[in-house]
């Protein structure tokens, strides 16, 4: 019984019993051991010696963790005698165990509503409950200790599982004490009771892991609550409770799995996720977004690709005439002997130049093969079908993106997330976790940056100023490079009229020169003017994209202007061609005809027929060749201009004056702007010229493809993260809205073309047409009924379109202003939802702050209180300053106002406060005091 | 709970860490503790920057070392299917490194080192523990209580939908196949 003596002394810290709890287990006690009297004839040792067995190994881990509890909970002291307590324990018999298991149980749970009135109550309550406990130890003498001890594991079970259900339980366990014996017996509402009783019991199994209890109590409970359930199921005639549970469990989380593979499965098939995320997480997002929008652009142009050489280049290459059967098909014989020559083919030339991958290669026959494949049709249609998805793709991206930013997220918990979610518990790899570490640190960082932004409040006036200057200077770099531009591409359409030849290497280079020079030093110049204006990093990202923007269309215009060129003295020679050509047929005909007219007509190899200079080609080519000088300048710079240096930085640094990599040339960081860009342009000239070259997109596929291996690379090995880090927006929209104003400046020449200039005669698919898209009409003629062309010819009269596309604007305009004003609302809504949100953070803090002083002042006043009494018998008046005087009877104030929330404070100082009004305190004591007690 | 099949393996996989200090035998209740060098070098844990702090959580001595019983508890609340509630309870548990009930500056600049591994500044880390007790910091005590830190958890995203990570590119093979603890 010391055991007894040692807990109840614990109970002036922590142990609190109820009156009605201890009754019902009282109550609980007898009727469990009523019925284990009764069933325990029945019933085979050896099962419940096995069951038993487990349980008291259980039994004694959970003694230690209720100990450990006990210890955290406060009384640091009471460890010695608890271990003590361990040591006396296992000589004990295990029924007092279960007991003081019982009520540790309790304080645990009656920690919250401590009330000092239960102390004596608590003592005599044990004190009968020891009595009862004798008593019930002579009746069930006979029986074994294990027996005992099991029943009494099942009474804390219910008592412990839930408050609420337990009363119903227990009158369930008293009837089925009496009844359940034999199942087949009860009355109807029995059986009900039953199965109520077994459903809360599969509830409770359920729930069981939603408890933040220690295993040990759990698995009790859930053996007891299972056997429990196994038992009257089966006497009910479900049957296999437990084990259907334990499939169910199984399968649950086989699914889970399932669930999580299924995911990192589709994770896997995102084309490289993995070296995005890592970039991501060592540079931070806004060098990631450059590659995924490098990706998004690799998968438009895998569709772009799939579309020309799916529908056009294979048709034509297995259903076609095959190489060599026409002219144009045909390497001409001046050429032949340079056609397979390298330098030829790198320059798009020779066989190159007469296969399906340019323009001039397809034939002008409605329908090839045994599939009657249309195939200019096919043509013209997939040419206009990848602008129109480009477009589709594009604007859709954009709308999605809006939507994204729209909504927006939560960012109340911006910091805590970061700090407490961050970590992924998944993550069992090494490298993993460092890329995880890095991408911590880096969001950390960047939201660091945002902060510091927002709180950023300079002299307005001044950078209102700064921005105008700047934004000034650069439309003046703009406009000078414009003029420039302009003056050098009209010289060198002087040069070209006056022919090439009589002009020095300069004067013939002059505009590609211009045009590098300007791209290579104005980005500079904008970079220098913009760190005046003193943005935020991402709308100062954002400008300088706009600016080179600006810049680049020069490029792009002059590009346009000298193909227009070309093309118009490509057609003056056409028409010389063709003249030439009428002469030599003629020839040819006269020649033999005169000779003998019954002579079969004379074959000639189509290599050796004169052709005209094709224009399409040409322009293909010189598409082509754009993209592949592009490509190569690209890879270049990024070899020389970031591998190199990252090695000449690194090991020279051993053998240099001063440090190479803090000081001047250091490594390199990753230019955003610059790539986001030369992608975007790049991606302008495949939708300029894959009509031409339907061969373009597959190029394009192919460069994206190793200029992301190859970026990724070098990032990885040769860049370091910028200075400041900020978190780009996820969505790219600005990336997009450029992208979108590339494709209509580059839809605009190429559907020019198509529209208003006319194919040349001898090559293409629409040779021997007006205009190119004569071929839709050609087919609703031939291959659609005739009412159909007839409807297609009302349809397309310009009455009927024109008030259709009035119709559309308004719609338009119509969705814009909803969306607008729906917008407005939202923004609105957030507003106030967000206001509202602080508003109630501060009424909580006021409320916080408040309570926390009363709190305090009361508790000052009770230390003091207590001093006084501690102090009572020095009076050393010879102390006393006015200012302790002073404090002192403040605090007596105050404690006087505070009187009645004084009721719920700890004994000890209520009893204290009792003697307040006492004599004065003694300066230095009150000091002291002050500091420890909490 | 767990099926006994689960309490089997768990009971194996803990065994697997040192065969020779645990029996095969558990009937007697042999009172064996692994030490957390033991615990810290399981390929779920081992390259977790609060591994120490999860097994002096879940273990009784407060020091790491576990008993069966302790490893069970850690492996039932790490496992993807332990309910929210008691995923952030013992969240809070784990951040709270001085074991006052409470997430204080000093448990959040721990945090914040550890997840970082001390690549941020001083200042940045101060900067940090102030956003996170002004934003989670309802009572405006100084400090996170458990309210305070429920409230805040329970509402983050990856909280509220099970978020694989992208970063795992090699499943784990775990014993109960999961040690998504979501926090």
């Amino acid at each position: 019984m010391s055991r007894d003596n040692l807990i109840i002394s614990d109970n002036d810290t922590d142990v609190q019993v109820d009156f009605p709890a201890e009754d019902q287990t009282s109550q609980e006690d007898n009727a469990h051991e009523n019925k284990r009297r009764r069933k325990a004839d029945g019933k085979e040792r050896k099962k419940r010696a096995i069951k038993t067995g487990r349980a008291s190994s259980i039994e004694d881990t959970e003694e230690h963790t209720q100990k450990h509890n006990r210890k955290r909970n406060g009384s640091k002291n009471h460890k010695h005698d608890k271990e003590k307590d361990q040591a006396k324990k296992y000589q004990n018999n295990k029924e007092e165990e279960g007991e003081i298991k019982r009520k540790a149980a309790k304080s645990k749970k009656n920690l919250k509503n401590e009330q000092t009135k239960k102390k004596e109550q608590d003592s005599e309550k044990s004190g009968t409950k020891k009595r009862s406990k004798e008593k019930k130890r002579k009746d069930s003498a006979e029986k074994d200790t294990k027996e005992k001890e099991k029943a009494k594991k099942k009474k804390k079970v219910i008592e412990t599982s839930s408050e609420p259900e337990s009363s119903e339980e227990e009158n369930e366990e008293e009837e089925e004490e009496e009844d359940v014996v034999r199942p087949e017996t009860l009355t109807p509402e029995e059986l009900e009771k039953l199965k109520e009783a077994v459903e809360d019991r599969k509830k409770l199994i359920q729930g069981l892991r939603g408890k933040p209890w220690p295993m040990k109590k759990k698995l009790v409970t859930l053996k007891e609550s299972q056997m429990f359930v196994e038992k009257y199921e089966g006497a009910l005639g479900k049957g296999k409770g437990r084990k259907f549970y334990a499939y169910k469990v199984m399968m649950t989380k086989k699914w889970l799995k399932f669930k999580r593979d299924f995911e990192n499965f589709k994770t896997a098939c995102i084309p490289w996720e993995m070296k995005i995320k890592e970039i991501e997480s060592h540079f931070g997002s806004s060098v990631a977004s450059y590659f995924l929008f490098l990706r998004w652009m690799y998968g438009i142009n895998m569709i772009l690709f799939g579309l020309t050489f799916g529908l056009v280049m294979v048709p034509e290459a297995l259903m076609g005439h095959p190489y060599g059967s026409l002219p144009r098909k045909t390497v001409p014989r001046p050429e032949e002997g340079s056609a397979m020559d390298f330098a030829v083919l790198w320059d798009f030339g020779g066989y190159a130049q007469y296969s399906v991958l340019f323009y001039g290669y397809y034939n002008n026959q409605r329908a090839i093969g045994w599939l009657k494949y249309r195939l200019p049709l096919s043509y013209f249609l997939v040419g206009v079908g990848t602008v129109a998805y480009s477009y589709m793709v594009v604007i859709r991206t954009m709308a999605r993106n809006a939507n994204e930013g729209g909504i927006g997220d939560d960012n109340s918990f911006n910091f805590s997330w970061k700090t407490f979610t961050s970590w992924d518990y998944l993550i069992g790899n090494p490298e993993t976790a460092d890329n995880k570490f890095a991408s911590i640190t880096t969001s950390f960082k960047e939201a660091i940056l945002e902060e510091q932004e927002s709180r950023k409040d300079d002299n307005i006036h001044l950078t209102r100023f700064l921005r105008v200057l700047a934004n000034f200077l650069v439309l003046c770099c703009l406009a000078g490079s414009g003029y420039l531009i302009y003056f050098v591409v009209r010289r060198s359409q002087k040069f070209t009229l006056d022919g090439l030849e009589n002009h020095s290497w300069w004067e013939r280079n002059e505009v590609n020169m211009v045009m590098s020079l300007l791209g290579m030093f104005c980005p500079m110049l904008f970079d220098v003017i913009s760190s005046l204006e003193n943005y935020h990093p991402r709308v100062a990202l954002q400008w300088q994209l706009g600016r080179i923007f600006a810049l680049f269309l020069g490029n792009l215009y002059t590009f346009i202007i000298a193909l227009m060129d070309e093309i118009n003295v490509k057609r003056e020679e056409e028409k010389i061609v063709r003249y030439n050509i009428t002469m030599w047929e003629a020839s040819l005909y006269n020649g033999t005809l005169s000779e003998n007219s019954t002579a079969p007509p004379i074959t000639v190899h189509p290599a050796d027929v004169p052709r005209g200079p094709c224009w399409e080609t040409m322009v293909g080519q010189e598409f082509v060749r754009l993209i592949i000088s592009d490509t190569m300048t690209t890879y270049i710079t990024l070899l020389i201009g970031d591998f190199f240096r990252a090695v000449l930085v690194r090991f020279l640094n051993y053998c240099w004056c001063w440090d190479l990599e803090a000081g001047f040339p250091s490594y390199s960081e990753f230019d955003v702007s610059g790539n986001v860009l030369g992608l975007i342009f790049n991606q302008g000239m495949i939708w300029m010229g894959a009509f031409y070259a339907p061969c373009l997109p597959a190029l394009n596929v192919l460069r994206l493809h190793v200029s992301m291996y190859l970026q990724c690379w070098a990032v990885m090995c040769c860049n370091v993260p910028q200075e400041r880090v900020f978190k780009a927006s996820g969505s790219n929209n600005f990336y997009m809205a450029m992208l979108l104003v590339i494709l209509f400046l580059s839809t605009l020449p190429a559907i020019y073309t198509i529209v208003s200039i006319p194919p040349s005669f001898d090559c293409g698919p629409f040779s021997g047409k007006n205009r190119m898209f004569d071929v839709i009409q050609e087919t609703l003629e031939s291959d659609f009924p005739a009412w159909f062309g007839k409807v297609f010819s009302y349809a397309s009269n310009p009455g009927l379109v024109l008030p259709f596309i009035l119709l559309m604007v308004l719609a338009i305009y119509y969705l814009q202003s909803t969306s607008k004003s729906y917008k407005q609302a939202n923004m609105e809504l957030k507003k106030k939802l967000q206001t509202q949100n602080e508003e109630n953070k501060k009424k909580n803090k006021k409320a916080a702050l408040k309570a926390a002083m009363d709190l305090e002042e009361a508790r000052k006043a009770a230390t003091q209180a207590a001093q006084l009494q501690a102090k009572h018998k020095p009076p050393s008046q010879q102390y006393e300053n006015i200012e302790w005087d002073h404090e002192q009877r403040r605090y007596h104030r105050r404690d006087v106002r505070h009187q009645p929330t004084r009721g719920s404070r700890p004994p000890h100082h209520q009893e204290a406060t009792g003697h307040l009004p006492g004599a004065p305190a003694q300066p230095r004591m009150h000091r002291s005091s002050n500091v420890p007690k909490h | 709970m767990f099926g006994l099949f689960v309490s089997r393996r768990l009971f194996f996989r803990y065994r697997d860490l040192a065969p020779q200090l645990v029996p095969l035998d558990y009937t007697n209740n042999p009172d064996v503790r692994l030490p957390y060098q033991l615990i810290g070098s399981m390929p779920e844990l081992k390259d977790n920057p609060f591994r120490q702090r999860i097994a002096e959580v879940f273990s009784e001595d407060g020091e790491g070392n576990m008993s069966l019983n302790d490893f069970l508890d850690m492996f039932s609340v790490l496992s993807e299917m332990a309910p929210r509630d008691i995923k952030a309870y013992y969240a809070f548990k784990i951040y709270d490194f001085n074991n006052d009930d409470f997430i204080c500056k000093s448990d959040l600049e721990k945090t914040l080192n550890k997840l970082t591994r001390n690549e941020l500044s001083e200042d940045e880390v101060r900067m940090v523990c102030e956003k996170v007790l002004d934003e989670a910091d309802l009572d405006n005590d100084g400090r996170l209580s458990l309210d305070d830190f429920q409230h805040m958890i329970l509402r983050a995203p990856e909280f509220l939908r099970y978020n694989h990570s992208l970063y795992e590119n090699h499943t784990v093979e775990l014993c109960i196949g999961c040690l998504c603890f979501a926090f």
